[in-house]
């Protein structure tokens, strides 16, 4: 794949172009805003004109092999035993073999290089937004900036950002499908997708895994700003006048409401996003059951973190973040969701 | 007394449901009024519902299919409908509580009680017959698969106006189909219909297994089957390795749901991960079980219409059973975005993709069939051409779904909806409609009309571009599946393309309709006096059409593949006058409806937790199913006599070929005869 890298960019350009005229700039897969949607854009067109080289013969084949050889055609050849042949049959062997091995190889690299959860190498200091889905809204928490938004969310451009991504709920997933890569939400499951968006403006995001009546409203907008503007952002999330607390305040919003309006919460308890992780994982061993009973389970997981305050955690799993590959690591300390994020690493 | 049912369940509230249940309480009421005033009930009682003879239960896996199908495609209509009107902030005409049930039960009724009776209806017609056998291994299993299905299906439809139907989507992924979040008896609806009618379909994979291996004629070899057998095989392999991990699947979620256990929820170590995992480790073997046959059927049909041998039959062999062991190691790609690690994500990508490496073997296997064959354009053969264009390019959505790193941005959108409709439609929809045109003379003894069944070709094949590809378009938008209304306008031509593509499509089945009429009324003018209109290749088509109840007056000996073809070469070959003998049959059993309207009692219990009526359900099954167990009285013989005499009339007509009046005349008198 070395030599055919111009003929490559030069072909994924002509599809580009291609398909743009079809679309138009709307196309949010087409006209990605951050570097993991424009690799992934240039895989999915990759991959599609390798296909090419076997899809056109085929229907090139079907057309005119159907209409050469029909029966009113006294012309062509009939031969009614023939139906072996050792050249053909290897040419049709070998040549999808050719194609799905070099496959092979573009589904392995990016599938390393593209992994949600590689932390993104950039010039700017990475960042931690903790994306939660509840019934039917997305509570985006800011863990370094002790603020929380729900249906909202606003980071700078050119930094990478790592999501923490889960649920309250059902089972969802995080897209924002112009900056690239989606990431499923899972209530108890601590799992992230790393994105960095490298225009500012305004993506939509939604959950795309159906989770129940008001799956269609979960949507948010994405707001890329310069950092000047995030921070301004920041500042006036920080003037509002409601406060997140856990858990009474979290179980309130955790109620089922469909198209929720944006809402801003100037401070929230710290390590809420790994309170409302652990709070599934009740269970017999610590005598709490049933999603009812989230407020004492969490407490009690909120108390064993004891002093550890919420910078020393935010910044700890940054650290991890920055030194290598880390997968769906709890930020806190040893908590019950090691064993989970395991299952995660080996896909359930 | 009745659990959870009472009157509230009825939905009145709801137009759209209680004119559709007005119309099914009519459409029903004259059904029976006309089987009443015909006085047919003892007819379909005694020919029909009892019956153990494989062709007739094709016929009626194939009715309950098409029945099915018109259902399935209201919702579709209805679905196409509500997303081409409900854009930019419009609420459309389904609230979400009702387009979630109609997307979900979409799903649930074109896998299962569409496409799975259609290819079970396919094979139970089909196999016997090209193996030589009189019927399947285990005649009685067949009957209760089939009755266990068609209860299923009736069950699915109680809950259209008793309760309501699932609202989760069709695998109802845990946690959502929990009883925390999914409350309401559309779950259990789900589980009892997809758990009677699994068993019903584990029973037939068992069945068709044994008749394959065990049933087949003297000379026919493994290697001499021909390939519509070997696809049923690799599909029954299928059936039996995968149904039951939805019957564990689905009992752990019925444990979740009953009992309050927490295999799958979100507390307790209840794992919803697992229940994906464990769906997906059935449902990918699952759409292998459905488009193998239809593999098979589109062999059959090439190689008839080009009269030609099949090119590379051993390569097509064993193309099918490397699909076979491969579809079981591939079920991860259903969701890439769960988190795994990037070397799991890529082992199960690479899996996916070596399928594609079989599939294209035999399209191009196909192709240099009718390379240097005489091609015929029947419909068959048409639905057969619209096949290889179609389901190469869904194969080519599907390797790129199986690029992990580019699925992370198509998963959940409307391209995935695209891609299977793309392999569905194109694949098994096609094959089925090939194979039920194919071998409708040899259940019926007449054929279908050519010129509605390509009216109909043009307008699936139209429609499904017009209704599909806009799908694709749209997921490159960011378009995601299950959206009951969207707030970008700009998506709303699309939408609007695909509604008109949708009713293309509803053409297509018109067309389908008008053709079984059509083809009913001039049914003398097509009838097949031969019992070989095609002039075909495989057994099946060296006996009378409608084959015999018995199938074979005498077991065929098989010499090669296209055993018959080739003794068809052979035209000097002495015909066979060794004497007829006496044949041994299976009789008709009243235990298949009995024990399956009872599971459908229990079923409904269950759904509604009225305990002494599954009870009592429960004990039906287990009663009724003892009381056939000790029926000694389950065979007979034909005597020799009766086949010749059967045979006769088929050589008399035979000969009397071309039709004429005379032969219609004796056509008519064969018929009371038989009747």
């Amino acid at each position: 794949m070395q030599l055919p890298t111009h003929w490559r960019r030069r072909g994924t350009f002509v599809l580009v172009v291609l398909c743009l005229l079809l679309t138009g700039c709307s196309s949010a897969l087409l006209d990605p805003k951050g570097q993991i949607g424009v690799e992934q854009r240039s895989l999915i067109l990759t991959s599609f004109g390798l296909m090419l080289i076997v899809v056109i013969p085929v229907i090139v084949m079907t057309l005119l092999f159907g209409w050469r050889y029909r029966r009113s055609n006294s012309v062509a050849k009939y031969l009614p035993d023939w139906a072996h042949s050792n050249a053909i049959e290897a040419a049709v062997w070998t040549v999808p073999c050719l194609i799905i091995a070099v496959l092979a190889f573009l589904t392995f690299k990016p599938s390393h290089s593209l992994d949600p959860h590689k932390p993104i190498e950039g010039s700017v200091e990475p960042m931690e937004i903790q994306a939660v889905a509840l019934d039917w809204k997305w509570l985006f928490i800011y863990p370094e900036q002790g603020i929380a938004s729900v249906n909202e969310l606003a980071f700078p451009v050119d930094t990478p950002v790592r999501f923490r991504v889960s649920s309250g709920s059902v089972m969802n997933a995080f897209f924002i499908p112009r900056l690239g890569s989606q990431i499923y939400a899972m209530a108890g499951m601590d799992n992230d997708v790393h994105l960095i968006a490298d225009e500012e403006g305004v993506y939509p995001g939604r959950s795309t895994n159906y989770s129940g009546a008001g799956f269609s409203g979960m949507t948010f907008d994405a707001h890329v700003t310069s950092p000047a503007e995030f921070d301004a952002w920041v500042e006036n999330v920080r003037t509002a006048d409601d406060t997140l607390t856990f858990p009474d305040g979290y179980e309130a919003l955790a109620q089922p409401t469909e198209y929720h309006p944006v809402e801003y919460f100037s401070a929230v308890t710290p390590e809420l996003y790994e309170s409302i992780v652990s709070s599934f994982h009740g269970g017999e061993g610590s005598g709490h059951g049933g999603h009812s009973s989230h407020g004492d389970a969490n407490s009690e997981g909120h108390d064993s973190h004891g002093e550890s305050s919420e910078l020393e955690s935010a910044s700890a799993s940054q650290q991890q973040a920055a030194i290598g590959h880390v997968t769906n690591q709890p930020a806190g300390d040893d908590h019950a969701m090691g064993g989970h994020s395991t299952s995660v690493e080996a896909g359930g | 007394m009745f659990g959870k049912l009472t009157l509230e369940a009825i939905p009145y509230h709801e137009p759209i449901i209680m004119v559709v249940a007005v119309f099914m309480a009519i459409g029903g009421a004259a059904l029976l009024g006309a089987l009443t005033y015909y006085r047919k009930w003892g007819w379909l009682w005694n020919e029909w519902f009892t019956s153990v003879d494989h062709k007739k239960l094709g016929i009626m896996y194939f009715v309950v299919a098409l029945v099915m199908l018109l259902r399935g495609f209201a919702d579709a209509i209805m679905m196409r409908t509500q997303l081409a009107m409900a854009a930019g902030g419009a609420a459309g005409y389904l609230p979400p509580e009702h387009y979630d049930q109609i997307f979900t039960a979409h799903g649930v009724i074109m896998i299962f009680f569409v496409a799975m009776p259609m290819v079970i209806g396919l094979m139970n017609l089909v196999v016997p017959l090209q193996i030589g056998a009189r019927d399947v291994a285990f005649p009685f299993l067949n009957n209760l698969s089939f009755w266990l299905c068609a209860v299923s299906a009736i069950l699915v439809n109680i809950s259209l106006v008793v309760g309501e139907f699932d609202k989760t989507g069709w695998l109802a992924y845990a946690a959502l189909s929990g009883i925390e979040f999914s409350p309401g008896v559309g779950v259990d609806y789900w589980i009892w219909a997809l758990q009677i009618s699994g068993i019903g379909t584990t029973l037939t994979g068992i069945n068709f297994f044994v008749t394959i291996l065990k049933m087949r004629t003297k000379g026919m070899t493994l290697f001499r089957m021909p390939i519509f057998t070997w696809t049923s095989l690799c599909a029954n392999v299928l059936i039996i390795a995968s149904f039951p991990i939805l019957t564990a699947t689905i009992a752990l979620l019925t444990l979740d749901r009953y009992f309050g256990m927490h295999f799958f929820t979100n507390d307790f170590g209840g794992n919803m991960m697992m229940y994906v995992n464990l769906i997906w480790a059935w449902g990918h073997p699952e759409v292998y079980i459905l488009i193998l046959p239809a593999f098979g059927v589109f062999s059959e049909v090439i190689a008839t219409f080009a009269r030609k041998r099949l090119f590379g039959y051993k390569t097509m062999v064993w193309a099918t059973v490397a699909i076979t062991l491969l579809s079981f190691i591939v079920w991860l790609h259903h969701f890439f975005t769960m988190g795994a690690g990037a070397n799991v994500n890529a082992f199960f990508g690479i899996m996916t993709m070596i399928i594609a490496i079989p599939t294209g073997v035999k399209v191009f296997n196909w192709l240099f069939t009718i390379f240097r064959g005489s091609l015929e354009l029947t419909s068959p053969v048409l639905w057969t051409l619209g096949f290889i264009i179609t389901f190469t390019l869904g194969g080519m959505t599907g390797v790129m779904l199986a690029l992990p790193a580019a699925n992370f941005v198509l998963h959940n959108s409307l391209f995935g909806i695209a891609h299977f409709h793309n392999v569905i439609i194109g694949g098994v929809v096609f094959g089925m409609m090939a194979g039920l045109t194919y071998w409708f003379p040899k259940a019926f003894g007449f054929t279908l009309s050519e010129k509605w069944g390509k009216r109909s070709f043009w307008c699936w094949f139209i429609g499904f571009y017009v209704a599909f590809m806009p799908l694709y378009e749209l997921s490159f938008f960011g378009a995601v599946r299950r959206m009951q209304s969207y707030a970008n306008p700009e998506w709303q031509p699309w939408m609007i393309l695909a509604w008109v593509g949708a009713v293309i499509i509803m053409m297509g089945i018109a067309c389908t309709i008008i053709q079984f009429w059509v083809s009913i009324r001039d049914r003398k003018l097509n009838a097949d006096l031969t019992g070989d209109p095609w002039d075909g290749r495989t057994l099946e088509w060296s006996t009378s059409s409608p084959a015999p109840f018995y199938n074979f007056a005498r077991s065929p000996e098989v010499g090669d593949i296209d055993s018959f073809w080739s003794q068809k070469q052979r035209s000097n070959e002495q015909l066979d006058d060794a004497p007829y003998t006496n044949i041994h049959m299976p009789r008709n059993t009243v235990a298949g409806p009995v024990i399956s309207f009872v599971a459908l009692i229990l079923g409904f219990a269950m759904v509604w937790h009225i305990w002494w009526l599954a009870a009592f359900g429960a004990l039906g099954v287990v009663v009724s199913f003892i009381a056939r167990v000790f029926n000694e009285d389950i065979d007979y013989y034909v005597p020799a006599a009766e086949v010749a005499r059967i045979e006769r009339e088929h050589e008399k007509r035979k000969t009397s070929a071309p039709s004429s009046a005379a032969s219609d005349r004796e056509q008519t008198n064969y018929v009371e005869a038989r009747a």
